[in-house]
């Protein structure tokens, strides 16, 4: 049976057709003029102007407003719903429910499970019951309250650990196990164990983190007869038209999506939403536009999270630093369908450094809550978190520093994939040398065993650091990319892929203005609509640079070809020896035979060369993993709890550096995005009297404000050649980027007060409680 | 000289139209006298039509003569009803700052204001820092040092900073960080948006005190 390919969870559940082998591949830049420069982005004006017209900016003539009517029962039955009331208000065109538009509708929550559009048995708060288009936002919202649900409400359970017990209502008919348990074995745990100086064993968990980005979940959809047409928010635009037109029953090519920008998605705008479906359906009935964005509160309960973790890690390891063996559990929760609750919480365990003697354990138990989606590395920060507290414990154990044991065991082929492919580049060992040095690691470390008499007894410093690796980034096929280069030198890239605000279209610029020699502030990128642009994957993953870069430079490198044909003709001599340099043809044996690229006459009566590129395979029996390792340094107030984050150097191998102003700032964001995982985010459900959601919005689930960053925060490129990678030589990098970065804090909390924080948040909640109760033991 | 625009916007003419309709296929009376019922029962009483206020908005410096409900939040009536859509909606409950304007040179979240409030306040949104083509320092600043990712709080961004810079031209660090603390950036953007308020404030200072 064919293991099925975790790394790809971004395609998951929909159709990814192939695109042609290339053939052969360009050989890796030798020294690049503009990729790896710092570059404003291509489309940083639209941004800061305000030009930019994002999906919820869209405004079309007779637009009407959506919104939708959610069951606000965990386990609940509609019994019955009354719209009346609604349909008769003024400036409401239209309501629809389980009694009317969609109720033949179905809904795809996993493979072989289909359950009715308008389902009455509502498994999560904040599933479908209705919806309302009107004249304004204001008024589709009257007529919501007014319409009158009649529900049985059900016993639910919302915790993982409940959901196992034999007592515990059952979501679904089957039970609440969401699938197998998911088993990972390699060697034997127990010789390697019986092998260990030292064995520790700890409990560790992690609280639920919500993506919300800040461009609600959302779309404008419009009927031009058989035609729809969507303005959606999305990740990726192919993936919102299979889905609808399999839902509609529609023919691919008469839904056109289009997501030109969007304001951020972090994995929960991969898949599709019902809301688009509804959209379409009330547009259809009304025959006018409807523009259906979510509440802010909706997005915390339906747009996907990062599942719980309740992990259990044992760990052996030999005096000298050797590991001998890891023993992990996990028990999560995708939700009510599944939903990947344990997706990927293991691979640090499985992957990330050198032991032979591996064993692991997946649960994913179904709760009455909303449905987990890829957030940002799916399970890799959660795996992160124990093991690299468990790394940190074993060092202190034998006396080792924390960076030299991971030094120790650093791995140069994918132990976790069948058949131990080797790494085409793990810069590991480099990262965690060069991140190290920047920070100052050793010259902390010696300051801290010497602390200084003025130090304020209350505020305690501390240093810490994780190391990671991310299991996808590698990119792959498919990808057809079209180029076009006008006669005044000017081109046209037309690429599928969003650029979901990591700079993927500022890159592929780059990647075309490093090819041809021209500015790229001639180059217009067309992207992200399914009517006009090629397919592609929807951005996630960190592969679309890695992705979508190769399949650039190819067309790149077709147009130049045929332009250096007709230059070739037009100078007389072969195409061998010409080069581009500065818009212009220039022959490398004869540097008076050149041409401006203006001037070819070809060109001129074409008027446009068109090149295509697709993206070839990656190399076979070879793993493409991006690597990194991040160093912090807190200050504790042990009187109060509060944490201050001093500084983070992060140093990681991503591959070739493609723009610096765009990897730093994904960087900085991820160590954010950690920092928020880590300290202040956890989403609480009302466990025992009613399951509902306490913190749906931002005053009481708290996202990292300008105020809890610290002033500084080092990035260290660690570039490696990897032209094996990929024809770019980049690898991905929005993830790794915030693996780490949890447990680099824990880390250094326990280096400044001898408190290990083994479950989220580290907070003065929590800190506080632990500080007074190691002092009552003491 | 600032221009004077006219009225821009009636909503009374369509909602009119829609009760006729009603009427006219005998349903009308029954309709009303049911919504009545329902208005009764409900504590928010959607307000009719006729009872749209008047209101004049002055927004970069041009007078627009608005028929709005008095519910309506001033970021409504920007995106929705004037097509002013830079200002962004991120969570319409103060608590992101996606939406913030200048009101009287000071920033302030237009979701937490009701359009019939801002009468008569003069109102800077993103599109009013703009000269014709032509960004302003702030947007500039926040051009070069890429200070923003998805680019969705940005506009927000822009305009906290654009107000403190207003009565504070030269900020400390930690002013900075305090300006900026009521915009959320999901993306965490926040390092490179305290770079750009370091180089704003220097290209507004070149320019002599700027806008």
């Amino acid at each position: 049976m064919k293991e099925r390919d975790e790394s790809l969870y971004y395609v998951r559940d929909i159709p990814v057709p192939e695109t042609p082998d290339p053939g052969t591949e360009p050989k890796p830049w030798n020294k690049t003029e503009i990729v790896g420069k710092p570059m404003p982005r291509v489309d940083a004006y639209e941004r800061v102007s305000g030009s930019a017209v994002y999906p919820s900016d869209t405004l079309l003539p007779g637009m009407l407003y959506g919104v939708i009517l959610r069951c606000p029962h965990p386990n609940a039955v509609v019994r019955n719903v009354d719209t009346s009331g609604a349909e008769r208000m003024p400036g409401v065109y239209a309501v629809i429910s389980g009694s009317n538009a969609g109720s033949e509708l179905k809904w795809p929550y996993a493979p072989g499970i289909r359950p009715k559009f308008f389902d009455a048995h509502c498994h999560f708060e904040g599933e479908v019951v209705a919806a309302v288009a009107a004249e304004t936002p204001y008024r589709a919202w009257d007529a919501g309250r007014a319409i009158k649900v009649k529900y049985d409400v059900l016993p639910f359970v919302s915790d993982p650990r409940d959901a196992l017990r034999p007592d515990s209502p059952a979501v679904h008919q089957k039970g609440n196990l969401a699938g197998d348990v998911q088993k990972y074995e390699r060697g034997d745990v127990n010789k390697g164990f019986a092998a260990a100086d030292v064995v520790l064993e700890s409990e560790y968990r992690t609280s639920v983190e919500i993506h919300t980005p800040m461009e609600l979940h959302g779309c404008v959809a419009r009927w031009d007869g058989d035609l729809l047409t969507i303005w959606e928010s999305t990740q990726g635009v192919y993936a919102v038209q299979s889905r609808v037109a399999e839902v509609l029953g529609l023919p691919l090519a008469k839904v056109r999506v289009i997501g030109h920008y969007l304001g951020g998605g972090f994995g929960s705008k991969l898949q599709t939403g019902k809301y688009s479906v509804i959209a379409a359906l009330m547009a259809k009935k009304t025959g006018r536009p409807v523009k259906l964005f979510l509440s802010r509160e909706e997005t915390f309960l339906v747009t996907g999270n990062r599942p719980p973790s309740y992990m259990k890690l044992k760990a052996g390891v030999k005096s000298d630093g050797t590991l001998t063996a890891l023993e992990f559990q996990c028990l999560g929760a995708g939700g009510a369908y599944p939903s990947g609750g344990v997706q990927l919480v293991d691979w640090q365990v499985r992957d990330l450094y050198t032991c032979p003697n591996v064993r692991t354990e997946g649960t994913d138990a179904y709760i009455n809550a909303g449905l987990a989606r890829p957030f940002r590395a799916p399970g890799h920060p959660q795996g992160s978190w124990a093991l690299e507290q468990m790394m940190d414990s074993l060092a202190e154990a034998i006396k080792m520093d924390p960076v030299d044991l991971r030094l120790k065991n650093i791995p140069n082929y994918s132990q976790a994939r069948p058949g131990n492919p080797p790494y085409t580049t793990t810069g590991l060992r480099e990262c965690l040398e060069a991140g190290a040095k920047a920070f100052g690691w050793k010259e902390a470390r010696n300051r801290k065993s010497k602390p200084e008499k003025t130090e304020k007894i209350h505020l305690r410093r501390g240093i810490g650091m994780a190391g990671c690796l991310w299991v996808a980034g590698s990119g792959q096929p498919p990808s057809t990319i079209i180029l076009k280069l006008f006669s005044d030198g000017s081109a046209n890239l037309n690429m599928g892929a969003s650029d979901i605000g990591t700079g993927t279209k500022t890159i592929m610029a780059m990647v075309v203005a490093e090819e041809l020699g021209l500015k790229p502030d001639k180059i217009q990128i067309e992207n992200a609509d399914t009517g006009a642009t090629q397919y592609a994957t929807p951005s996630g993953g960190s592969k679309t640079v890695p992705t979508e870069g190769p399949a650039v430079r190819a067309a790149a490198i077709d147009v130049k070809q045929q332009l250096l044909k007709l230059a070739a003709e037009e100078l007389k001599i072969g195409s061998a020896d010409l080069t581009i340099q500065d818009g212009e043809i220039i022959s490398a044996g004869d540097q008076s035979k050149k041409i401006k690229i203006t001037g070819i006459s070809g060109l001129k009566k074409r008027g446009v060369i068109v090149g295509v590129g697709y993206r070839g395979p990656n190399p076979k029996g070879k793993a493409v993993n991006p690597f990194g390792a991040q160093f912090c340094e807190v200050e504790v107030n042990t009187k109060t709890g509060e944490i201050e984050i001093l500084r983070f150097v992060a140093a990681h191998d991503s591959g070739r550096v493609m723009n610096r102003l765009t990897y730093d700032n994904q960087v900085i964001g991820g160590i954010t995005m950690g920092i928020g995982f880590a300290m202040t985010e956890a989403r609480v459900l009302d466990r025992s009297e009613t399951g509902k959601l306490c913190n749906k919005n931002w005053h009481d689930y708290k996202l990292p404000t300008a105020l809890d960053v610290p002033a500084e925060i080092v990035s260290i490129p660690i570039e490696l050649d990897d032209s094996e990678a990929n024809s770019i030589g980049a690898k991905g990098h929005g993830e790794p980027v915030t693996i780490p970065t949890a447990a680099a804090i824990a880390n250094a909390v326990y280096d400044a007060t001898g408190i290990r924080v083994t479950d989220t948040l580290i907070n003065p909640v929590q800190l506080s409680r632990l500080l007074s109760e190691s002092k009552e033991r003491k | 000289m600032k221009e004077e625009s006219k009225p821009t916007l009636c909503n009374c003419a369509q909602g009119v139209t829609r009760r006729g309709f009603l009427a006219s296929v005998g349903a009308g009376a029954v309709a009303v006298a049911a919504a009545g019922k329902i208005a009764a029962e409900s504590s928010t009483v959607p307000a009719s039509p006729e009872e749209m206020a008047r209101t004049a908005l002055l927004i970069n410096g041009r007078k627009y003569h608005l028929l709005v409900e008095p519910r309506w939040s001033l970021l409504f009536v920007l995106r929705e009803k004037l097509g002013l859509t830079a200002t962004k909606v991120g969570c319409d409950r103060g608590e992101c700052g996606a939406c913030t304007v200048l009101v009287n040179d000071m920033p302030q979240y237009a979701c937490m204001i009701l359009a019939v409030e801002a009468e008569g306040a003069p109102i800077t949104t993103l599109e009013g820092l703009m000269n014709a083509e032509e960004l302003g320092p702030v947007q500039q600043a926040f051009l070069e040092h890429d200070a923003f990712q998805c680019g969705y709080c940005t506009p927000g961004q822009i305009m906290a900073v654009e107000g403190l810079l207003r009565r504070n031209p030269d900020p400390s660090p930690e002013e900075i960080k305090r300006s900026v603390s009521g915009n959320l950036c999901r993306c965490g953007a926040y390092a490179h948006i305290f770079k750009a308020v370091r180089r704003a404030a220097e290209l507004k200072s070149a320019k002599g005190g700027g806008q």
